[in-house]
């Protein structure tokens, strides 16, 4: 195994959640047909004059707080100029040395312990409108791309972590957590397939040379389309970079940042233009658009307006219901609409980790097996939460729970009505002891085995019990013989 | 601060302009002299001045995020040297 650190920042893009653009008032809505959404401010007509959008801003503050960053008093407006197709302005309308937050962090662990809980530092969170979108038709070999302007205009918050991240693991975490957090306090739906939330990420590697401590150049990713190929492509890197270290030698500054692209399919990084210098933008303050000015009202205004954040309601779930740190994140990572769902029942029910058991084990199973959000599971929460508590007191028996569980799945019964259907009554006990005593007097080698300190021959009854009665509960049973034996 | 001929062409290659030598001369010396003028600026004393992010006096112009009409692509593309109807044709973006 060779001996390098991998060094991995993250600059995240996520789209916030408007109705409208940035700075004009045309549709965000995906899908639309190519450039059907645009007016003379988004595609950059002379004359034309942005206008900020309060609800952009606002639900960027939201998330910086959230991410537990320092707001300035004072924010402004930069251009980013380059030449690109999708960018008919010719600059991007972004933020330069005044971020509208800096300083924050967001701390990521893994229930399963595969590293260390840690704070990912946040350098800054800042506003920005995105690019559009280029179509090349390759396959059949036209000489032109086609571009759809749409998507020009539409907010981002571009999220830039530290270089605090040391293996891909650790930065799907990061990546997981954001989401979460995001989607949890309602300010984007964070969905890659449609571009919602972009990732590039920067990576070298630190090693041992003789002594001396060294650092690779450090390579942006690009093209990477799901948060497991964030993953590979990172640990992907990490080993080509040493490769080429071993090779040629290569230290950070001997060349210039340079830009690679995941191949999925491949499973390789592939070298893409270099990067222009940061200078190259040519940066200056947007005449155009005045200074943002967040008092410290508005930022209070926006911590409340939080919430529990999934961090909290890991730690609650934990406190509060007796769940493990694995079973807390299992019902908090699977979204705000499951976890109302569970502690609906929970309120019902009365037992959170008997609740948890068949959350996380059965609704979600079949949740993922019809591939349906929860709020369109048959069963109710507070039905479920009945079921669990029939099954707390034996009024159900555990033998049954998951028949019964079933039918009120698939017929949409209540937990009384499953439990007729299926013909269990609750046997009551003078019933069963007199089960238990003829099934003793049946079997004095099994009496006789018990006395003797050999407990589990019980269990042989067990199965003759539930034979002659099968909705006798198999753990009172159990308890019932060992009783009797006690006292014979 | 005098402009060299290499920064001109730095400049012009991000502009996407392409400059002959005799332009490149020229250039190099009228921006040179652009440069020169502004540089005055710096002789301003500016000490205890508070820096200004903008030149206007006013912040947070804001409107609500409520859909407004968007241009007919008709006419979203009718100044396009080059459309198919449905969007804006360019050369085709290789390289990248």
């Amino acid at each position: 195994m060779p001996d390098y650190t991998t060094i991995v920042g993250l600059e995240v893009h996520v789209q916030l959640a408007t109705k409208s653009k940035l700075f004009c008032r045309c549709s965000t809505q995906f899908g639309a047909e190519p450039n059907t959404q645009t007016c003379p401010v988004c595609i950059g007509m002379p004359g034309s004059l942005p206008v900020m959008n309060r609800e952009a801003l606002d639900l960027a503050l939201k998330t910086a707080v959230a991410l537990n960053c320092t707001i300035p008093p004072l924010t402004k407006w930069d251009r980013k100029q380059y030449y690109y197709p999708d960018l008919p302005k010719g600059y991007q309308i972004s933020q330069y040395d005044m971020p509208m937050s800096e300083h924050g962090h967001l701390e990521i662990s893994d229930s399963k312990d595969r590293f260390e809980s840690k704070k990912i530092r946040i350098l800054r969170a800042h506003l920005e409108e995105d690019a559009g979108k280029s179509i090349h038709d390759e396959v059949a070999g036209r000489a032109d791309s086609v571009i759809d302007l749409n998507r020009t205009g539409t907010p981002l918050l571009e999220i830039v972590s530290e270089p605090d991240m040391r293996s891909g693991l650790e930065a799907r975490a990061y990546l997981d957590e954001l989401k979460l957090l995001l989607t949890y306090i309602g300010v984007s739906d964070c969905n890659m397939q449609e571009g919602s939330l972009r990732v590039d990420a920067n990576v070298n590697l630190h090693l041992d040379s003789g002594g001396e401590m060294i650092a690779t150049p450090i390579v942006e990713i690009k093209n990477m389309n799901s948060f497991r190929a964030v993953e590979r492509a990172i640990e992907y890197e990490a080993g080509r970079q040493y490769d080429v270290w071993q090779e040629t030698g290569a230290k950070l500054g001997d060349s210039p940042k340079q830009t690679r692209g995941w191949d999925d399919a491949a499973g390789v990084t592939r070298g893409q233009r270099s990067k222009e210098e940061s200078s190259d933008y040519r940066y200056f303050p947007d005449p155009d658009l005045v200074p943002v000015v967040f008092t410290k009202e508005e930022v209070a205004a926006a911590t409340a307006s939080l919430g529990e954040k999934p961090a909290d309601l890991r730690g609650k779930l934990q406190s509060e219901h007796g769940l493990s740190a694995y079973d807390a994140e299992v019902l908090v990572n699977q979204g705000r609409d499951l976890l109302a769902y569970y502690l609906a029942a929970v309120d019902v029910a009365g037992d959170g980790k008997a609740v948890c058991n068949w959350v996380s084990q059965d609704v979600l199973r079949v949740l993922k097996e019809r591939e349906e959000p929860i709020e369109s599971f048959p069963i109710a929460a507070s039905s479920l939460g009945k079921f669990v508590s029939k099954l707390k007191s034996g009024d159900l028996p555990s033998s049954r729970g998951r028949d019964v569980f079933d039918v009120m799945l698939d017929k949409k019964l209540s937990v009384d009505e499953a439990m007729h259907q299926l013909g269990i009554e609750e046997v009551d006990d003078s019933e069963l002891e007199t089960l238990c005593q003829q099934l003793l007097d049946a079997n004095p080698k099994i009496v006789d085995d018990v006395r003797g300190g050999k407990q589990q021959a019980v269990g042989a009854l067990i199965g003759q019990a539930k034979k002659r009665n099968p909705n006798a509960d198999p753990g009172r049973v159990r308890q019932l013989c060992l009783d009797l034996i006690a006292k014979m | 601060m005098s402009l060299s001929a290499a920064d001109v062409e730095k400049v012009a290659l991000l502009a996407r302009l392409i400059l002959t030598p005799a332009e490149l001369e020229s250039m190099t010396a009228e921006l040179g002299q652009i440069v020169t003028y502004v540089d005055q600026l710096a002789e301003v004393d500016t000490e205890g001045v508070e820096p200004m992010a903008h030149a206007v006096e006013l912040h947070n112009v804001t409107k609500d995020d409520a859909v407004a009409a968007s241009l007919s692509r008709d006419a979203a593309l009718a100044g396009a040297p080059k459309h198919n109807d449905e969007g804006y044709l360019v050369p085709a973006v290789l390289g990248d």
